[in-house]
């Protein structure tokens, strides 16, 4: 292991590469089943969020950063937010009505299935990549900025900046 | 049966407010405020809101998260104030005020475990209530409202959520810039 | 008696703004009164044994029409917390943009923001 310094003990670390997964998975279990149970793309994409916080709280910062980064984050946000509104805009190719439910709404075999609603799947999975990279970019915006003080007066370094030079 | 523990634990979520405003740490308000969202989280699961339930669970954890990085970075974390007494007597008088016109407006509510859908059978949520299964095919009727029925509110709390983070970076980004150019 | 103890929190949120000098701790009060609004909103919804408008296997339509809690509070609440979350960072923000600038939390020693 090259980065045992930075970050937590190897305790929390070796922890967290076990749970970090399972936690993935829950959220992804609490979107796609939205349409059925309790969830929806809101709760599964803070869970998104909070899995890649762990993984920044226990590994460091830097570890992060290296690895995912902050402009993959926004990318993806930005990809969400434009996946919903192709999805709305489809609406008024197929029927003429904005974010009207183009699918077929009903599975053959009766409701109760993981396809049965239509663009209802689709608006969550959109939802839930947009509320997970946003709030991961805002975690990333207020810790990641930390001020060092010289001479009484505080600056603001970000990690972002040090790589650039 | 119901009503007296969520007055119960509405005099907790009361307690914990207190204690998050008054006291001098700032670390233990924060923790306090995070009990009373925890309260709030345990009220929704049991008036029958599970998917609020989840979401206020897991929305507390990260804002717990982000305060104390904001806070506890910094050197100060315990305060001191002196009280300006005529100005804590005017805000008080002024929540007083406040407080009576409440009490006037909250009487003229329906009473607790009436929604006002029942009485009204023009209200919409009739509609989500009867139809949604067949019109939208998702069996919970809450999924069904926030993306099909009113998908119009989802895409403006994406932007706002955009907007928001578009902000903070914009805020926290004007003084490296400044540095720069001196 | 539910609605008033909801309306108190309500109005300890406003006593949090507008008397504390801290700026954390007005960031707190706006929490607290988020916090009353959206419990209110779900309270007004609440039907006596009421159950969660989530569609059960096997149950007719009429009879989960006649059992089931407002379901249009819950879906406007759900997008509202996520809504609070980021506000709450834009102001964790401008919070420590202000401690950079002048080195304290305290509202009163911010001698550029008075009016």
């Amino acid at each position: 292991m090259n980065n045992n310094e930075k970050g937590m003990s190897i305790i929390v670390k070796t922890v967290t590469r076990w749970i970090k997964g399972f936690i993935f998975l829950f959220g992804l279990s609490i979107v796609l089943f939205g349409h059925l149970t309790p969830g929806g793309g809101f709760p599964g994409g803070v869970i998104f969020a909070a899995t890649f916080i762990l993984i920044t709280l226990a590994f460091g910062k830097e570890y992060v950063l290296k690895k995912i980064g902050k402009t993959l984050a926004s990318e993806l946000d930005s990809l969400g937010a434009l996946l919903f509104l192709i999805i709305a805009t489809l609406g008024i190719y197929f029927s003429g009505i904005f974010f009207s439910n183009f699918i077929e709404k009903t599975h053959p075999t009766g409701n109760f299935k993981l396809f049965s609603s239509g663009i209802i799947p689709l608006c969550n999975i959109s939802i839930g990549m947009k509320v997970g990279s946003c709030l991961f970019m805002i975690f990333i915006i207020v810790s990641v900025v930390r001020v060092i003080f010289e001479d009484g007066k505080g600056k603001l370094i970000t990690t972002e900046k040090k790589d650039k030079k | 049966m119901i009503e007296i523990i969520i007055i119960v634990l509405l005099i907790f979520m009361l307690i914990g407010s207190i204690i998050c405003l008054e006291t001098k740490d700032l670390l233990s308000s924060i923790i306090s405020i995070t009990s009373v969202g925890y309260f709030g989280s345990v009220i929704f699961l049991l008036i029958g809101a599970p998917d609020i339930a989840i979401t206020q669970m897991v929305v507390e954890v990260l804002s717990l998260i982000i305060l104390i990085r904001a806070t506890i970075r910094m050197d100060l974390t315990t305060i001191e104030e002196d009280r300006d007494f005529f100005g804590l007597i005017g805000t008080l008088a002024l929540i007083f005020v406040f407080f009576i016109l409440g009490m006037e407006a909250i009487r003229y509510l329906p009473k607790f475990g009436t929604p006002s859908f029942t009485l009204n059978l023009q209200a919409p949520s009739n509609r989500y209530l009867m139809n949604g299964l067949k019109e939208t095919g998702a069996v919970n009727i809450v999924t069904s409202i926030i993306l099909d029925y009113r998908g119009y509110d989802t895409l403006g709390e994406a932007t706002i959520l955009f907007t928001s983070i578009l902000g903070a970076l914009a805020i926290l980004r004007v003084y490296a810039r400044k540095r720069k150019e001196k | 008696m539910i609605y008033y103890l909801c309306f108190v929190l309500f109005l300890i949120g406003l006593y949090g703004v507008t008397c504390k000098k801290n700026i954390v701790k007005i960031i707190l009060g706006l929490c607290i009164m988020e916090y009353s609004v959206n419990l209110f909103l779900i309270l007004l919804g609440y039907r006596k044994n009421g159950i969660p408008p989530i569609i059960n296997k096997g149950m007719e339509i009429n009879e989960f029409y006649n059992k089931a809690v407002d379901p249009l509070p819950q879906a406007l609440v759900l997008t509202s917390i996520v809504i609070g979350l980021g506000i709450l960072s834009l102001m964790v923000a401008i919070a420590i943009r202000l401690y950079q600038r002048y080195g304290t939390f305290d509202i009163t020693e911010m001698k550029k923001l008075k009016g």
